[in-house]
């Protein structure tokens, strides 16, 4: 129990120390999710209107269209 | 293909114009970039008795001294000293033969009396125990430093 | 060179040759992550002078260099994007730009948790802190021109042009600490004489500076992905509404 209050401690600088770790921590994991949600949103949105213009091409073109 | 490369030129270009403004803004603003000034600047460039600045060293060897809650030390950079006087709490990092940046103004008898103490690092990082060794086989250089 | 270039323009290409990139640099940032904190708070010796607080440097230094780094990267795209218009280059800056504000902002804030203890204050307006906070705000100048435009290929020509301007400030940043006295110390890693960082110090460092930089690329990966896709979505729907 000891050690580890003296690991928490960090030689009394464990005031900054811990926050900095923190902060990083923190900030970081938050810009993962955040970014990751965005993904996330947009292939949502994404998908009915790329199976829409599928759908409606193979009306409009029925063979030979492999044009991105 | 002559579009891409007109492009080209105008991005380089504009850039050295750029870095060539930047250099001659900064070079006209040195002396407020200039975070702290040494003791030999001040024998070059006197500053006035009474006006703020910052002077920066290293706290001399052996002349710190201690009196309640007022301190007094020597600024050195190797050539030149100061002294200073400072009431108040000192950072962690203040110790002698360390990096000290000091604010305040100098008085008539050429003391200088900060209003506040910094310490500065230097780049030099160690475990103790290398510390210890390099100072027992002679090849401490704190001090080595332009 | 050019035909790398242009394989890379191809915004499918790119985003398979990122997908299959992808698994790989998650697994090496979690790892190098691990031994990186690893070294950093456990198997590291304290400093001689600053003690523990040498620790915030393990996150500090490598979130400075990140800054750093990613403005670069960005400054070349955005160069690439103006000079050969290749559609991938102003979508890569722009999917990087909020991760270097993310760094940027915790070398800021880990550097004054550091400074209070070590210099006794948290800020001070010297060179290197002062180039550092422009930095910041470069990022953040950067993002808004992009929220601030209706026209994407204008906001990107404008928000590239800013990061070029802001890049003349990048090598201030790095020698601002030997042009000027500041109270922030000189390099330490990148010196013409070696490291001044003692091995069992510079190690962890090192290893941290890894793991920041697989991290980046993971969260560029998804973030330049949704890019991407982004700009699909849109154009998608404009075809929608012509219909």
């Amino acid at each position: 129990m000891s050690t580890l209050n003296e690991f928490l401690n960090m030689g009394g600088y464990g005031a900054f120390v811990w926050p900095s770790y923190g902060v990083s921590a923190l900030i970081l994991i938050c810009l993962i999710v955040l970014s990751i949600r965005h993904l996330r949103k947009i292939e949502r949105e994404l998908k009915p209107l790329e199976t829409d213009r599928k759908s409606r091409r193979r009306r409009k073109v029925p063979t030979g269209d492999t044009v991105q | 293909m002559t579009r891409k490369r007109r492009r080209l030129y105008i991005v380089l270009s504009g850039m050295a114009v750029l870095a060539v403004a930047a250099s001659l803004v900064l070079m006209s603003f040195e002396d407020s970039l200039v975070f702290f000034r040494s003791p030999s600047d001040l024998v070059e460039k006197p500053v006035p008795v009474g006006r703020n600045f910052r002077l920066g060293g290293l706290v001399e060897e052996g002349s710190v001294v201690k009196d309640g809650v007022e301190i007094s030390f020597r600024v050195t950079d190797l050539v030149e000293s100061v002294s200073v006087r400072y009431r108040g709490l000192v950072p962690d990092l203040f110790r002698e033969g360390q990096g000290v940046v000091t604010e305040g103004q100098l008085t008539e008898d050429g003391t200088f009396v900060a209003s506040s103490v910094l310490a500065k690092h230097d780049e030099n990082y160690m475990p103790p125990e290398v510390a210890e060794s390099l100072k027992a086989a002679g090849q401490w250089q704190p001090e080595d430093k332009k | 060179m050019a035909v790398d270039l242009h394989k890379f323009a191809n915004p499918a290409r790119f985003l398979r040759i990122t997908s299959a990139i992808f698994p790989w640099a998650a697994i090496v940032t979690v790892l190098l992550l691990a031994v990186g904190l690893y070294l950093a708070l456990f198997a590291s010796p304290e400093d001689y002078q600053q003690g523990a607080t040498v620790r915030i440097m393990f996150v500090h230094v490598p979130a400075a260099w990140m800054a750093m780094s990613i403005y670069v990267m960005m400054a070349i795209s955005s160069a690439t994007g103006l000079i050969w218009k290749h559609p991938v280059a102003d979508l890569s800056a722009k999917a990087a730009a909020p991760i270097g504000a993310c760094f940027t902002f915790l070398a800021l804030v880990t550097g004054s948790l550091w400074g209070q203890p070590m210099w006794g204050t948290f800020w001070v307006w010297d060179a290197r802190l002062t180039s550092m906070l422009i930095l910041f705000f470069l990022y953040l100048g950067y993002m808004a021109i992009w929220g601030s435009f209706d026209d994407q290929s204008k906001a990107g020509k404008a928000a590239a042009i800013l990061v070029l301007i802001g890049a003349i400030n990048v090598p201030i940043i790095k020698f601002s600490v030997d042009w000027w006295n500041t109270l922030h110390q000189p390099a330490s890693v990148a010196t013409m004489d070696g490291p001044k960082i003692h091995s069992s110090i510079l190690t962890p460092l090192l290893v941290m500076g890894l793991a920041y930089t697989s991290l980046f690329l993971t969260i560029f990966i998804i973030r330049v992905k949704a890019e991407i896709l982004g700009r699909r979505l849109r154009i998608l729907r404009l075809a929608h509404v012509e219909d």
